[in-house]
Parts: structure tokens; sequence; C-alpha cells
């Protein structure tokens, strides 16, 4: 046994005037004085470190909380009628038919990714995917929406490969396909970068499971990885506050994964609920033992017993305080009935996985832990788990923001020169597809594995990974995430709306029907109120975009101190988005297809001059003014129209417009499978009265770009007519030219671009600065 | 054809299925990962997949062994050096090596080449790759020797694209044995193009002398069905080139039937 | 507690990916001087108790079958630590 001394409960009754480090661990004065008034006594060393960590920003949501209700509250009943499992459990459960659901969750690992950019990123992974199996569900894959400094900082040099290569090592041996996701350089995230990690499983309705303790005398066991000191207090100090040199360093030892353990834990607990041999069941993340305890008592009778020396230990100088605080990976806690645990132990041993009985479940209302028989922790478990504080924090629209909306790009000195021969505008293309956003991302997705499970039938660079689910219908999922940070600086509440239209659109354009959303928001300090004005902003747009498209936030993240000595990253609110295939042949990719020559291209959506926060305007090192428009009901009617055209075979290809607009979506359509084509500006010019630099790199939003038989032209333009959408022939695709030539209305001709040499340009940019391409 | 391979539950084909002569045994141990995949690849050839437990030395009367790709064991010693020991390996080994006139077809894919070379059923090792990284991409390879009971049905020199994806995959071998493999003709697989690993002679998979064993890095089960596999000349993932290993190891045991 | 030390490197002819990796960093750094570097692997076996000269027999060969692969790596030593 160990021979520190253990602070009892009758102890901490006794020695009222004991002195406890509660500041070291993040609590703040009043909140501390709730816990004497919650306890009628001082906490022992035990319960204060379980309630520094379940309060604490990361665990809490207390600075948010107040604004994400929202997400709650602006829903119709139409809305959640395929929602099996809201906010609140570890990842939201939507039901997908045929008696299959799907459950999704982003999550972020920020911090620490910053500070060890491999392990950060790897346990990032493992986190979310633990969060999946304790719904019940088997992962089927994963995305990582990644947000780096400028691409020549050596910040970047150093976080981009060991974050990658994180990502891979632990992706890759769980067998999960990777599907997706993004790679953005903007020097505001310079020692703040953003690595989220989205996960989705499947699940037959009967394997449903929830973090919940019930049933009086059924038993809660711990398995998987042992316990160590992995971690410990980064739930609260790590996760929560802002990195910042003048004070001491409080970067404890981040949590190392093991994938093998996460990939057998994964097998595992598919064998327990297939066998139905548990009744709740809770990942260990952030807060670890404490918050598991916690919320399964809380979420269940309200009572659970627990003896702490029971819990397998790597490191046996760990304090009881520790071990209710440590972040030790691949580890779950469930609650067994006792006429199971013979066979939840057998199936422990078939993978050869540990585990230790802790104590069983109670009808006290109250959570008491254990040290060798004597009680160390005696708490309700509500309290802990659910009743920690809540801000509203002040916030103010910052005094600087009616100054950089008036700041518009055309208004600018960037603005004032802009291509208008057709050779400027060809150079111009070449230019912004190799500039570091809209470069390749291949070096980064090589490294994943986009093949295992064999049901992958669409991965990036299309617009959504595309995952069957039932090889017998084809029934299936289609996934995205988004955010333009950009577009959420100049305008949070619109910002939002857009990573969201974006997502849906690119969920759509794959011919994927939009279910249900989970969101990644990633701020700066919350005590700063120009930043809990854009988090606010944020979450409001976002709520009421939801309910206009119709589709639910299911679940998601908020990552908050994201800053540095004062400087923020940009309101980053990640937008991931669900959709469902009945059968996943029918996805659309977001290439010219080889065998597609002399194919119809059409422009779906209207074009407007908008080029405020674009990435023609960040390649002159612009950004101010308003970003572009959102028409809700234009994505909704466009997803229709794209939705439709796939499930009756109208068209071969589809790519929406975003980022760089229609130069981007041309150039990427032809770089898919290297096929080219000819289209004209001259009608779009005209009917939109735009000239041709904004046709190119404007990024009005509700845009796709569409290839399709000629015999099928009529039916589409029905289509659309009958639906009052603007559908605009650009052209066709040329897959003999090996070029992507544009005319129209230029002052001179038109513009030829050869795909070889944009290839060499667009895919050289971030080998050249990571070490060379994979091979 | 239904591939039917259940993300949830057992992969064996169900009793009720209608079964072929070629039962082929798809080997499970902790850390494996694409024995579904196999299991999915053995059903689309025409034959019946069978599975197989790592801790089980009994092979259930399968016909041929599949050795699917994964990190077992976490491939923490070396890629494959820990499942090499499994209990399911000691019976595979007797039988591959049997001097009957029909020892055990064997295909190890990936980390199960790797667990084939630990074993010393195969020749050589596989170190890192020499660019360091994790790769996954199409990969085209030559078929170079069509008299394997995994490879009967390709035609001689025949170029296949098949998905490869590994982060060990550079295959190393002596001088000596390495002009006996080329001499014999026992290099099954060449890597096509520019190397993705640095393989001596580009090797991407080998036999043992008697044919009946072979391993290879990239993955053909991941080619074995239009819309999920390698992207091909007719479009999007729709190449499906690796199934003629399945379809031939079916047809070498059913005589020819399948 | 003893731990019996073994050392594993990669064989002098097979060439080693990381090791060369490193080589090639060094200089960059500013560690000039080296002319190659080689990277293997060291495992420490604990013993509780005395190691035994047939326990370090057993250590030998464990290194030689399972904790090496001969096809490309060589035990180079098997020693006794007494307090790590």
């Amino acid at each position: 046994m160990n021979d520190f001394n253990i602070d009892t409960v009758t102890n901490a009754a006794d020695t009222p005037e004991t002195e406890l480090p509660w500041a070291e661990l993040g609590l703040k004065q009043d909140e501390y004085a709730r816990i004497l008034e919650i306890l009628g006594r001082r906490p022992t060393a035990a319960e204060l470190a379980m309630y520094s960590v379940m309060w604490s920003e990361h665990c809490s949501y207390k600075s948010s909380k107040v604004h994400l209700r929202q997400f709650g509250e602006k829903v119709t009943e139409e809305m959640q009628k395929d929602l099996m499992v809201g906010i609140g459990e570890n990842a939201g459960v939507t039901d997908l038919g045929d008696g299959w659901a799907v459950t999704f969750k982003i999550e972020s690992h920020n911090h620490p990714s910053y500070v060890e950019p491999y392990q950060g990123a790897a346990t990032g992974i493992g986190g979310i995917v633990r969060d999946i199996i304790s719904m019940g569900a088997r992962p089927v894959g994963v995305m990582d929406p990644l947000r780096f400094g400028d691409i020549d900082h050596p910040d970047t040099q150093r976080v981009l490969p060991g974050v990658v290569a994180g990502i891979g090592g632990y992706g890759n041996s769980l067998g999960l396909p990777n599907v997706g996701g993004e790679v953005v350089f903007d020097s505001v995230y310079q020692q703040n970068p953003l690595v989220n990690a989205l996960a989705v499983g499947v699940l037959k309705h009967e394997d449903l499971r929830l973090a919940n303790a019930s049933g009086v005398g059924n038993k809660v066991v711990l398995f998987g990885a042992r316990t160590g000191g992995d971690g410990i207090g980064g739930a609260s100090v790590l996760a929560s506050e802002s990195f910042d040199d003048t004070k001491p360093s409080k970067r404890p030892a981040v949590q190392v994964g093991d994938p093998f353990a996460e990939k057998v834990l994964i097998e595992c607990c598919l064998e327990l609920f297939h066998n139905n041999l548990v009744e709740g069941i809770q990942d260990l993340g952030a807060a670890g033992i404490s918050c598991a305890t916690s919320e399964l008592a809380s979420n269940g009778e309200g009572g659970m017993h627990v003896e702490l020396t029971n819990v397998l230990l790597r490191d046996p100088s760990l304090t009881p305080g520790e071990i209710l605080m440590s972040e030790s990976q691949e580890r779950m806690m469930a609650v067994v009935t006792p006429e199971n645990a013979a066979n939840f132990e057998a199936v422990m041993d078939k993978w050869g996985v540990e585990h230790s009985w802790l104590g069983e479940v109670t009808d006290t209302g109250r959570l008491i832990i254990e040290w060798d028989g004597d009680t160390i922790v005696d708490v309700d478990p509500r309290t802990v788990a659910h009743d920690g504080p809540v801000y509203d924090r002040p916030y103010h629209r910052p005094e600087w923001q009616d100054r950089l909306q008036t700041d518009t790009f055309r208004s600018s000195a960037a603005g004032g020169d802009l291509p208008a021969s057709a050779e400027d505008l060809g150079q111009a293309v070449v230019e912004l597809m190799s500039s570091p956003n809209m470069a390749d991302k291949s070096w980064v997705t090589d490294q994943f594995d986009r093949f295992v499970g064999g049901n992958t039938a669409l991965s990036q660079p299309d617009d959504a990974g595309v995952i069957r689910v039932d090889d017998r219908t084809g029934l299936g999922i289609g996934l995205a995430t988004d955010c333009n940070d950009r577009y959420a600086y100049l305008d949070p509440y619109r910002g939002a709306q857009l990573a969201l239209a974006e997502s849906y659109r690119n969920v759509a354009t794959a011919g994927a029907v939009p279910l249900a959303v989970s969101d990644c928001l990633n701020f700066g300090s919350p005590e700063d109120p120009d930043i809990m004005w854009q988090f606010a902003e944020a979450v409001r747009g976002l709520a009421d975009a939801c309910m206009e498209l119709g589709i639910p936030v299911t679940g998601g993240n908020v990552s908050l101190y994201n800053q540095t000595a004062g400087r923020a990253i940009h309101p980053t609110p990640v937008v991931g988005v669900l959709g469902k295939f009945d059968d996943v042949s029918r996805r659309t990719p977001s290439g010219f297809q080889r065998w597609a020559d002399g194919q119809a291209i059409y422009l779906l959506g209207t074009t407007r001059d908008e080029l405020d926060g674009s990435e023609y305007a960040r390649m002159r090192g612009h950004l101010g003014g308003q970003p572009p428009a959102v028409d809700l009901i234009a994505e909704k009617t466009l997803g229709e129209i794209l939705i439709n055209a796939s499930r009756d075979g109208m068209i071969d290809a589809a790519h929406d417009l975003s980022e760089g607009g229609l130069a981007a979506a041309l150039a990427e359509m032809s770089l898919r499978f290297g096929v080219g084509s000819r289209t004209s500006l001259h009608e779009l010019c005209e009917r939109d009265g735009v000239d041709p630099f904004t046709a190119l790199f404007s990024e009005s939003q509700a845009r796709v770009l569409v290839s399709l038989p000629r015999s099928e032209e009529l039916r589409f333009t029905d289509m659309t007519t009958a639906r009052g959408f603007p559908a605009l022939r650009l052209g066709v695709v040329d897959a003999e030219s090996g070029g992507i030539e544009v005319a129209g209305a230029f002052q001179d001709g038109s513009f030829g671009i050869g795909l070889d040499e944009l290839k060499e340009a667009w895919s050289s940019v971030i080998p050249s600065r990571f070490g060379g391409a994979a091979a | 054809m239904s591939a039917d391979t259940p993300l949830i539950g057992d992969h064996t084909m169900p009793e009720t299925a209608p079964l072929t002569d070629a039962r082929i045994g798809v080997v499970t141990f902790p850390g494996t990962l694409d024995d579904r995949d196999a299991a999915r690849a053995v059903r689309l050839g025409g034959g019946t997949p069978v599975s197989l437990w790592h801790a089980d030395d009994s092979l259930h009367e399968v016909d041929a062994v599949i050795l699917p790709g994964g990190f077992s064991y976490g491939d923490y010693l070396r890629a494959g050096a820990i499942a090499r020991f499994a209990p399911v390996m000691n019976t595979i080994i007797v039988e591959a090596e049997a001097t009957t006139a029909s020892p055990l077809p064997v295909l190890g894919i990936c980390n199960g080449f790797q667990i084939l070379t630990e074993a010393h059923l195969l020749p050589g090792s596989m170190i890192k790759n020499d660019h360091l990284k994790f790769i996954c991409r199409d990969q085209v390879l030559r078929v170079e020797n069509t008299g394997t009971a995994w490879t009967s049905q390709f035609t001689q020199d025949e170029l296949i694209t098949v998905p490869m994806k590994n982060q060990d995959g550079q295959y190393v071998v002596d001088d000596a044995t390495l002009s006996t493999l080329e001499d014999q003709g026992r290099v099954v697989f060449r890597y096509v193009g520019e190397s993705p690993n640095g393989s001596r002679n580009d090797i991407a998979g080998v036999t043992n002398e008697r044919g009946n064993v072979v391993g290879l890095m990239p993955h053909p089960e991941h080619a074995v069905e239009a819309g999920y596999g390698p992207n091909d000349a007719t479009g999007l993932r729709e190449g499906t080139d690796g199934l003629t290993i399945f379809t031939s190891v079916v047809s070498s045991l059913t005589g020819g039937n399948a | 507690m003893p731990t019996i030390l073994v050392e594993v490197m990669p064989k002098p002819e097979i060439l080693d990916p990381q090791g060369k990796a490193i080589a090639n960093a060094l200089p960059h750094r500013g560690f000039t001087g080296f002319s190659g570097v080689r990277q293997g692997k060291r495992f420490e076996l604990s013993v509780d108790g005395e190691v035994t000269e047939e326990l370090l027999e057993s250590a030998r060969t464990a290194a030689a079958e399972m904790l090496s692969n001969p096809v490309i790596e060589d035990v180079v030593s098997v020693t006794v630590a007494e307090d790590l």
C-alpha cells in the first residue's frame, strides 16, 4: 500500500483550517466557496481533484453553456424525428433506417497537439473514437480538420509533420478509413494550431448504449489500459489556460497513446454489446475516473460505491487524487449485472484486456469512493458532473469590427490593380492554385489509410467522405467538415452560417441527404469580451441556420483559450454535416471523369461581386469587408437538385464552389482525374452583371459546377427551371486537350492552362516545404 | 453480387449460405485490420470464408489460409514478430511446409507478408519505407509468376492496380537469396514505376519454392469490388484487379471448376 | 532489482532508414563530424531476485529467437545491470 497520507472525509471534517491548492488546480475563489457550501465542509484532496477537473472549462462548458442551449431550443419536431440521442451524451445518434443508426462527433485536441504534435494528434483520434464506441457503435471512419500557422513559419514546420504522423500512426492502426478533412494555413494559428478530429460509427438500434449506471447492485468495472500519470491536470490546466510566457509553465506530461490497445478495445467492446453484457458504458477521456464515475452515477440511479485501490496502476506512486484525474488513454468504464460478470470476464480474457471490478451501483444518491476502506470522496455526483459553475460572461461587439467591415477588398490598395487580360487572368488562376491553401494536400492525406474496411466510396479530395454501411443494400453516409475562419472573423454570425452552408452543400454535392450537424467551436479567451462576442454570435448564427435548414446539432465540442500572448485565433466554428445515401453507389465524384469527353458543364447558382475574405484577397494580403451573403433557401434548393440528380443518375461529376470560386472549382474538377475543359464566361458575365475577374474569383455561395451527358441536359435543366434555380451551360469536358481553356468577355481572346503545368505548380507546394512526396 | 460482410458480428459465412468447395480461412490476430475485407474478397472470388482465431491451433478444415493486413500486436517489436508465435501459426507452418502433393496454400497480405517472413515461410524481411512515412496510394504491379495457387488466372507480366498502404514496406533480403529468388522466378509481384518504398529489385511479393505460400505488401483485397477500389481507366474507384488473386485460388482448389 | 539488457542493431549490410534520416539531419542542427548514424533497440528485462546463468541463457535465446530477426538484425549484447 502507498505510504502517503490519505485525506479522508473524516479528516477533512476535523481539519477545516487545512489550506488546499484550489487556485493551482485552476479553481476561482467563488468556485471554491461553492464547493465548501455544497459539501458543508472543506473537500478532501481527492474531492478537490474531482471538482477541479470536472468544473474546468474543458469539462463543464461553464463559459459556453448559456449560449449552447440554443442548439437544444432552436429546433422543430420535424428536425428531431430521426434523432435517437441528442446533445449531452458522448455523441448524438441519428436513425439511418433499416434498423441502422449512425453516431458522429467532432472534438478538438488543439493545445496537446501544440505541445507534443505526434501524441497530441494521436490521442485526439483515440479520444473521439472512444466516444463513438461508448454509444454502442462500431467506428467506421475518421476525418481531420487541421489548421496550422503560415506554411513557412518554423512552428508549422515542427507541428504539421508530427500531427500528420500522429493521426496516421494512430488512426491507421485502428482500421478506420480517413475520408476527409481540411488543411488550412494562416498565421493566426501559429502557436495555436487547431487539430480537430471527427469520428463516425454505426450501430444496430438494439445495440445503443448510454452512459448511465442503472440497477442497484450492478457492478462497476474499469477495463483497458492501466492507469498512469498521463496528463494529470491536463483537463483543467492544459486545455483551459492560454499559453502565456509570463506564467510558470503548466504543461504536464501529455498523454501517450497506444493504438493497438484501442483497436483491441474496439473489438472487445463490440463483442460486449453484441452479447448484451453491459448495462451502461462510458469512455475515460478528460478527467478520467472523476468524469466516468460522476457521470455514470448521476445519469443512473444516482449512487455509486467505488474502492479506488482496485484500480490497476502502471505507476504505483500515484495518489488517490492523481488516480481520479489521470487521463491515461484506452480505458473504459462499464456497468455490468452480477449475472453477466463471468461472461464479461470471458470476453476480457479472449481479447487479452485487463479489467478490475471497482464497486457497485447504489441508490444512496451519493458517489462514495474509498481508499482501502476509508472514505475519501462522499459527494452528490450531480454536483460534480452537472452542477458546475455557469458563467454568462460579458461580451460586446469589438470596437474594431466596423472598421474591419468597411475595409473592403475593392476599396483597398490590394484591390486596385486587378487582372483583366486573358493572359493575366490565366496566370492568376495558376497562382491561386499554387497558394498553400489551395494546393494539393495529398502529401498529408496519402499518409492516411482510406481503403480499410472496403466501404469507402468517396474520400478526399472529393467534396464529402462517403462510407457504405450495409453492403446488402448500399445504405451509407456522407460526411463533410468546413469552416472559413476569414469569413467568421469578418462576421462571426454569418461566418458560422457559411461554415454550415458549405458543409451542407458538400454533403449534398456528393449526393447525400443532410441529416445532422456536429460542431467544434474553436475560439480565443472567453474572458475577453470581444472574443466572447465572436463566440456568442457564431453560436447564434449556427443555431439559426440549423433551424432554417432543418437539421439538428447532435453534439460537438468547444475549445476556448486558443490564444497566445493576447493574440487570438480567428473564430473557427468547424461544422460537420452528416448525410444519408439509400445507396452509396449513386455518389457523385468531384472530378470530370476520363470517359466523359464532351459532357456539358453547368454552373448552378448566381455569381455576385463577393471578394471580401476570398482566397484571391488572401493572396494579395487583404482581409476586410463583409463575407459572402448567406442564402439558406438557395442552399436547400440546390441541395435538392444535386441529391435528385445523383439519385436519378443525371450527373457524373459535381463540385461545390467555395474558396477560390469558379477558378478553383474548374481547376480542381480537371486535376482530379487529369481531364480538361473548355468553357466560356461570356453569358455568365452578361447574366449576372459581373466582369470576368469577378466571375472567376468571387466566392458567392450556393453555387456548384456539374458535368452531365448531353442526353441528360434537358431533364436536368427542366428540373432546375421547375425549382427556379439558375443553371447556365458554361462549356464542355475535354478529355483530349489536356488543358483548361476559358473564353469570353476578356479584353483579348481566351486563356488556356496546360494541366501538366497546373498540376506541377499545385502538387509541389507542400512537398517542397515538408520533404519530398512520399514517393 | 452482394458481398454481405457485416460491420458487426462474425464474418464467417452463415451455414445456410451455399457452400463452394473452396473453404478459405482468414486469420484474425489482435490488431488485424483487413480481415473483413479479405473475407469479402474470398466471397466475391467464389470461395467460402472461414474466420480463424489466432489463439486456436485448429484450421477447421480449410483448404487455404489468408493472413490479412493490419498491425498485429501493434507491430511494436517488429512487424509480424509476435503474431508469428500464435498457436494458429504453428499449424499453418506445418501445413504449408508439408511434403505432400498439395501443401496448404497461404497468402500473406501486408502484415500477413511480414508475419510469413518472421515465420521463415518466405525469405527476406520488411523494414521501414525509405521515406519513413506511411503511404497510401494506388499502386501498379507486374505479375511475374503465374504458377502459384494465388496467381494462376493472371497472364504473365500482366499489369494490375491495387491499393498499397503501409509504413514498413521496404523489402530487404541478402544478395545470395535475392539471386535465388530472381533465378527461380519467385518474384511474384514487382512495383512498376517509381519505387514506393525502396524495396530491393522493386519486389512487392514473393513465393516459396513450392509456390503455395505467397506474400505481398499491396492489398488485392481492396480491389475486388467496383466503387470501392483504386481508380482505374474507367473512372473513380472502379478497379477490381485484385479479385483475380481470389478467383485463382478458388479455381486451383476446385480443380478449375469455380 | 537487476535487469538484463539486450541490445539489438540492424545488420551492417541492411539499410537503416531511420539512422540515415538522423545522419542527414545532424549537420542541419550544427552537429558536424559524425560520418554515420545507426539506430537500434535496447530491451530491459526486469528480474525479481537473482540473475542465474540459466535465466541469462534464457534471455539470450529470447534475444536470438524473438527480440531480434536474424534476417535484418544482430543481437550485439546481452548483459546484466544491477541498479537501473
